[in-house]
């Protein structure tokens, strides 16, 4: 569904991602890891559509069609879903408004029916049923006062709420205790699906324990430099990073 | 200057104007002395204070019908009045004239008497004599001055000591669309006695597209412990010119809400002053414009606590879009010897665009001791951050912009208590920004 060849990208001048490429199929779990400041975050961001983040080479397909030529929003309907690692409290947005008009911008975009207030709540409460979210939370402002669980947590009942086919969860783990942890990882898995890919950007081993990938990924100076199944992560997990720089520079992707 | 202006239009057509005849000679001496004082003036310039944001040169260049002959009888499409929570008793004026055939003043509930102007004039002209006698002579009273001499027709409102007026008293004011650009005149007086209490909707629109002059005048005094809940919501034609002046004054013990929404018009400007006049007396006041385009709004504001332990709380959201211009002037004065004020205003600003405007100038003048008060102004932009989140769900960006703007906004409409109403304002501004 994604194929990314050869991504190079800048933010500020700088150019961070340096011959990215990466291929995902439905169904598969990615994680993608490395030390800080090689550039996870910054696939996230491009590949969501985040202004300020300048591709000078390659190219990312969608399920056949350029992701990059399109808007945010285009994106979202067409199924790219990023769970924020600093989602963004907005004031004075209810939340359930703001996932229903979400919810059927993205319908309305794909051609298909919008869901009325009711079929919408219905959906919503089984969301939160499975996902053992109080419904209060359908009450508050987006984010608006959140915790930092809560906030993660909301990222993932979205997701859960919009269904995508690939989501992208950028240092979801980061700033959660053990039990938060849990509840969001909970809330992956129940999503996994034959039809839906997840890529998970990290820089902790911890999330994997709950979340098994398919694939790891290790990304450093802007290239993904190794891959291998879960226990590559096992080997960062017991070794860091530091390894890495004694490998041969342009080591096989 | 040394040599004598030239004559500017619209000034000259007042002049040539027919002033109404009331044959009740104190107001058709006031009608004649304000029309004096507004021709020796002629329109404030910029230099101006109260102008310094808002050019009147276009204007003064315009020349406008006196009334619309066929205002009585122009097709107004009802259904276009009708606002979400508010059926209570409803008063119509189209292009300044009173529409019965609009109006719904049957069972009036008790204690309460609303009258147009002409009608209360003819029955009982003297207990108006306080409000309709006043000479205008400040520099910035131009359109006060114009409204006292011409107008004759409005609304005459009074709540008797005591009375409970729990459903809203709906007051329409329509621009409609007419052959030519007319201008009109309206004047209220609103009463409310000892411990009364009222909730009303003044409400402006356009029916419609035209280029008229509108002006009302308002005075509304609150009696000891008198409650008010006033929402102003202007919506009026686009290309309209529509300028309000609202006097409050507050008794001891009085309180005062006002939720205003300005939305519509080319050239909209309210002046609002209130004094906050009795010991013990509330003041709270709430409101935006919502602006794109090249509208252009301006709200005046003076806020003056002449009593003791007085309070009043000034909350105000701007917002312009397109090469839209919005002006806010908040000014707090505290009189010698009203110990105890508590008086705030915050006043916040979203510029949209790159060629849009906003002017803001919160002013405090302080003569008494004891005294707590705040200000503050800011001009910002959307939070690109929030716009991308909203984004990255689907939500297109017009439409997140709208929703984001929506919600700036929704402070002010927050503690209405009027829920249906206040659900149909805050969807007003929403739909007010253009969806790309």
């Amino acid at each position: 569904m994604l194929i990314i060849e050869n991504l190079h990208a800048r933010v500020e001048g700088k150019e961070i991602l340096k011959g990215l490429s990466l291929t995902v199929k439905p169904g598969e779990v990615h994680a993608i890891m490395g030390p800080n400041g090689a550039g996870k975050s910054t696939l996230g961001n491009v590949l969501s559509g985040r202004e300020g983040y300048e591709v000078t080479a390659g190219s990312v397909s969608f399920y056949g069609v350029d992701l990059l030529a399109m808007e945010p929003e285009e994106r979202a309907a067409a199924g790219v879903f990023l769970a924020f690692q600093y989602p963004v409290e907005i004031p004075g947005v209810n939340n359930t408004y703001f996932l229903r008009t979400a919810l059927n911008a993205q319908r309305k975009a794909r051609g298909e029916k919008e869901l009325d207030s009711m079929a919408f709540l219905k959906r919503v409460r089984e969301k939160l049923k499975d996902m053992q979210i109080s419904d209060e939370l359908l009450h508050r402002a987006v984010n608006e006062g959140f915790s930092g669980g809560e906030k993660k947590r909301n990222e993932i009942f979205q997701m859960a709420v919009l269904e995508p086919k690939l989501a992208i969860l950028d240092e979801t783990d980061s700033g959660l205790d053990i039990d938060a942890l849990k509840q969001v990882a909970a809330g992956v898995n129940a999503q996994r699906s034959p039809e839906r890919a997840v890529l998970m950007i990290t820089h902790y081993q911890r999330l994997l324990d709950y979340i098994q990938p398919d694939f790891v990924h290790v990304l450093a100076d802007g290239r993904i430099v190794e891959s291998g199944d879960k226990t590559l992560a096992l080997k960062l997990e017991a070794q860091g990073y530091a390894w890495l720089r004694e490998e041969p520079a342009g080591a096989p992707a | 200057m040394s040599q004598a202006a030239a004559p500017v239009p619209f000034v000259e057509a007042q002049r040539e104007a027919a002033l109404p005849v009331s044959g009740i000679a104190w107001l058709d001496a006031a009608r004649r002395d304000n029309l004096d004082a507004f021709l020796a003036a002629g329109l404030p310039d910029t230099r101006v204070e109260a102008f310094k944001y808002t050019a009147l040169r276009a204007l003064g260049q315009r020349r406008y019908a006196a009334g619309d002959a066929a205002a009585a009888t122009r097709a107004i499409d009802a259904a276009a009045l009708a606002l979400p929570g508010v059926d209570g008793p409803r008063l119509v004026f189209v292009n300044g004239v009173l529409r019965a055939d609009l109006s719904s003043l049957d069972a009036l509930p008790a204690g309460l008497s609303l009258q147009p102007l002409s009608q209360a004039l003819a029955s009982d002209a003297e207990p108006l004599r306080f409000a309709l006698a006043r000479a205008y002579r400040d520099a910035g009273d131009a359109f006060a001055q114009l409204n006292a001499a011409f107008a004759a027709e409005g609304v005459v409102l009074r709540v008797a000591a005591g009375a409970q007026i729990e459903v809203p008293v709906h007051l329409c004011f329509v621009g409609a669309a007419s052959e030519g650009d007319a201008m009109w005149h309206l004047r209220q007086v609103i009463e409310l006695g000892e411990g009364a209490s009222l909730s009303l909707v003044e409400h402006h629109l356009g029916h419609g597209e035209h280029a008229h002059l509108g002006t009302v005048v308002t005075d509304i005094a609150l009696g000891e412990r008198a409650r008010l809940q006033h929402v102003i919501l202007q919506s009026a034609a686009e290309g309209s010119t529509l300028v309000r002046r609202t006097g409050l004054q507050l008794r001891a013990g009085a309180h005062a809400t006002l939720h205003a929404l300005e939305l519509g018009g080319a050239l909209s400007r309210h002046e609002l002053q209130a004094d906050v006049a009795g010991d013990g007396a509330r003041l709270e006041t709430r409101g935006a414009f919502v602006l794109h385009g090249r509208q252009h709004a301006d709200t005046q504001m003076l806020v003056r606590h002449t009593a003791r332990n007085s309070s009043s709380e000034a909350l105000w959201r701007g917002v312009a879009d397109g090469r839209a211009r919005g002006v806010f002037r908040g000014a707090i004065y505290v009189a010698p010897g009203a110990d105890g004020t508590d008086a705030s205003l915050s006043n916040k600003n979203l510029l949209l665009s790159a060629n849009a405007e906003i002017d803001t100038k919160p002013e405090l003048e302080i003569h008494a001791d004891e005294v707590k008060a705040a200000h503050g102004a800011t001009v910002g932009q959307l939070d690109p951050r929030a716009l991308f989140y909203l984004r990255s769900r689907g939500i297109p960006e017009a439409q997140a912009r709208a929703m984001l703007t929506a919600a700036f906004c929704r402070a002010v409409l927050d503690d209405l208590p009027n829920e249906a109403l206040r659900e149909h304002l805050s969807d007003l501004v929403a739909r007010h920004l253009p969806q790309a």
